[in-house]
């Protein structure tokens, strides 16, 4: 008998996703929608209200091991794309995976296997791309940064960050998600913030930015001019919390090579 | 001397160095939570500069004092050129300050020859002293090698640094006796053949004791400078497959010559455009060399010593081995799948991935990522191919041609948007 079909209002956490997935083998019912709370869309499916609970969302989390390491990793980090109805393809990527076992995450002329798999690879590479590009500011002993990404990477630039400055106390803002990552002797929290804004870099801060833009600027050789190779592998869109292309309104002697 | 001034003289003199990378190392910080820094296999970068070059490293000169007189170099003696020189812990503050926010993946310390080369290699042995022991620092450095040098030096450098490299400078010993009489090639070698014995040595060791001390982890690089001299692309391949193979060399980078001297032994400044198109070329051939199982002979020849600017190498080798393709793809191994343009290791290893759950098809393959802009006129599918493409010989070579004009931008020097440089 085919699954009846309901539209599923959730957290929005993974954890919520994963009690949704608990839920629909529960009452066998095949999502039409997934909703969060803040979402004001009405849905002509009858609606059902996921509670997030714990046994629940560990156990769907332990049967994840049915997909092998390749399907975990595609529904973790496909979590955390921008992908559109990102859960309604992920919740269908595991009942097929659930069907057919982990050869299935090796399909990927499968169109949804190819889909999930694409995005998921964007997301990691836009993480990859922040590990160069994030540029922190020292305020008063702490490191502090923003960023602007289309995926959710601040899960996927944790253990990066907090292997690499271990000792430091650190936050990232991501300005799209509103959440930022705060880490401190070894702990680290990542929080939902309405609002985050970096106060006037001090004197030593701003002697730093100087010498990198002159150092960025004293790089490159003129002869080899090349801007469109520059975009291609940085696009503009990170352009805009670099330290390199911004400009210190007191120190205005930058000349040429940059916007 | 204010900093910036220093920077700026030092950075200048260091930037044509090809070699940026940061790669052929994990590590995961300091155990215990102690100190700064990591370091990823993949290399990160953190900036691309406006000539389109990855920048990951803080590449700078420990001093561009120098007694030699090469004459390619901006730093030879007798250019007349603002010197500086770094105390090693302004340098160690410089970079830690910069690591901090994450604007840089580590420091790469090179050097003229101030003094003496052992004195030039003291300085920089207490640069990365302080970084590591008293800046606790566990980022990647790469530290050039000098030539003359004392060995016990170069072993100190090689057990603070993750990558060492000794540049080869020039194609051939007949180039390098003409145009940097200072450097002698046993000078370059030797220590390139030392460092490479000390890294052997130490795997071995770490192999019976866990804790033993590290030389170059990531291994040593070279780079030669390319346009300056005569020789052949043959020539050079040759050479690099030389170094690859007698001295384990992890990369051999490729730098286009740019005019910096007046000097009668060299391309007049005035009419020179740095061999960038060729450049491109040779890096294309080099990864052939180290991803895709080809031999240097395979690609070029006696009759065919300078690699095709029109097309690039693999595609080059395809169109005169034509009795190698067409090729199945749900059939063929990874190696054969590797000489087909356009297919790379990564799409290989998908293709092997998806061919397991069910035949091919050209549409699967085009969702699998697999770019058949070029492949399309060497493989086949369950014995066909694309339906509608109509191929001769001559045609194919038009069609790949036509494909890579739009990249080079008209006349010479070309430039290219297809720098791979990353990590």
């Amino acid at each position: 008998m085919a699954w009846t079909q309901a539209a599923y209002r959730y957290d929005g956490s993974f954890s919520g996703f994963l009690c949704c997935v608990f839920d629909s083998y529960v009452y066998k019912e095949s999502p039409a929608a997934f909703l969060t709370a803040e979402d004001a869309r009405l849905s002509l499916w009858p609606e059902r209200e996921v509670s997030a609970d714990r046994e629940h969302a560990l156990r769907v989390y332990r049967s994840l091991s049915a997909l092998g390491q390749e399907g975990r990793r595609i529904v973790v980090h496909g979590f955390l794309t921008c992908l559109e109805e990102r859960e309604l393809l992920l919740w269908r990527y595991l009942r097929l995976g659930y069907a057919q076992g982990r050869r299935f995450t090796g399909n990927l002329t499968h169109p949804l296997v190819s889909k999930l798999d694409q995005a998921v690879y964007r997301a990691e590479h836009e993480a990859h791309m922040y590990k160069g590009f994030v540029r922190f500011s020292e305020q008063e002993g702490l490191l502090l940064a923003e960023i602007e990404p289309k995926n959710r990477v601040l899960p996927l630039l944790r253990v990066h960050f907090c292997q690499r400055y271990p000792q430091e106390r650190f936050a990232i803002y991501d300005r799209t998600h509103r959440e930022a990552l705060f880490h401190q002797g070894g702990q680290w929290a990542i929080v939902p913030l309405e609002d985050f804004r970096l106060a006037a870099p001090g004197q030593t801060e701003r002697e730093y930015r100087r010498l990198w833009r002159r150092f960025y600027d004293t790089i490159a050789i003129e002869g080899r001019y090349n801007p469109k190779c520059r975009m291609t592998n940085m696009p503009k869109r990170y352009w805009s919390s670099m330290t390199e292309f911004q400009t210190d309104p007191a120190q205005p002697e930058r000349k040429e090579l940059c916007p | 001397m204010e900093l910036l001034e220093k920077l700026t003289i030092l950075a200048d003199a260091a930037k044509y160095d090809a070699a940026c990378t940061s790669s052929g190392l994990d590590r995961s910080g300091r155990p215990g939570g102690r100190g700064l820094g990591s370091a990823m296999f993949s290399g990160c970068c953190h900036t691309f500069s406006a000539d389109g070059r990855c920048v990951t490293l803080l590449k700078v000169l420990q001093t561009n004092r120098c007694v030699c007189d090469c004459q390619y170099c901006v730093n030879r003696r007798s250019n007349d050129t603002p010197r500086a020189a770094f105390a090693p812990r302004e340098l160690a503050e410089l970079t830690i300050g910069f690591y901090r926010r994450n604007y840089i993946e580590g420091l790469f310390l090179s050097s003229a020859v101030w003094g003496t080369p052992d004195r030039t290699a003291e300085l920089m042995i207490e640069t990365l002293r302080l970084l590591r022991e008293e800046y606790n620092f566990w980022g990647y450095i790469h530290a050039k090698a000098i030539p003359g040098a004392d060995p016990l030096l170069t072993r100190r450098l090689g057990l603070l640094a993750d990558r060492l490299s000794v540049n080869i400078e020039l194609p051939s010993e007949a180039s390098l006796n003409r145009l940097a009489p200072d450097k002698g090639k046993q000078a370059i070698l030797s220590p390139m053949a030392q460092i490479r014995d000390s890294i052997r040595e130490s795997r071995q060791e770490m192999a019976v004791y866990r804790h033993a001390p590290r030389f170059a982890p990531a291994g040593q690089s070279t780079q030669m400078i390319i346009g300056a001299t005569p020789e052949s692309d043959r020539h050079i391949m040759l050479l690099s497959q030389g170094l690859y193979d007698k001295y384990k060399l992890k990369r051999v980078f490729y730098s286009a010559y740019m005019p910096v001297s007046a000097s009668s032994l060299l391309p007049a400044p005035a009419q020179f455009k740095p061999p960038l198109l060729r450049e491109h070329r040779l890096y294309q051939a080099d990864w052939l060399l180290r991803y895709y199982h080809f031999r240097a002979e395979e690609l070029l020849d006696e009759a065919h010593p300078d690699l095709n600017p029109l097309v690039d190498p693999k595609c080059s080798w395809a169109l005169s081995h034509m009795e190698f393709f067409p090729l199945d793809v749900c059939r063929a191994e990874r190696e054969e799948l590797l000489r087909v343009p356009g297919i790379g290791p990564k799409s290989a290893a998908r293709i092997l991935a998806a061919r397991r759950c069910g035949a091919l098809d050209f549409e699967g393959l085009k969702r699998l990522g697999v770019v058949l802009k070029r492949a399309q006129y060497f493989i086949t599918c369950r014995g066909k191919m694309l339906p509608g493409l109509r191929t001769s010989p001559e045609g194919v070579l038009r069609h790949l041609v036509a494909q890579e004009r739009p990249m080079l931008v008209q006349g010479t020097p070309e430039q290219l948007s297809l720098f791979e440089q990353t990590g």
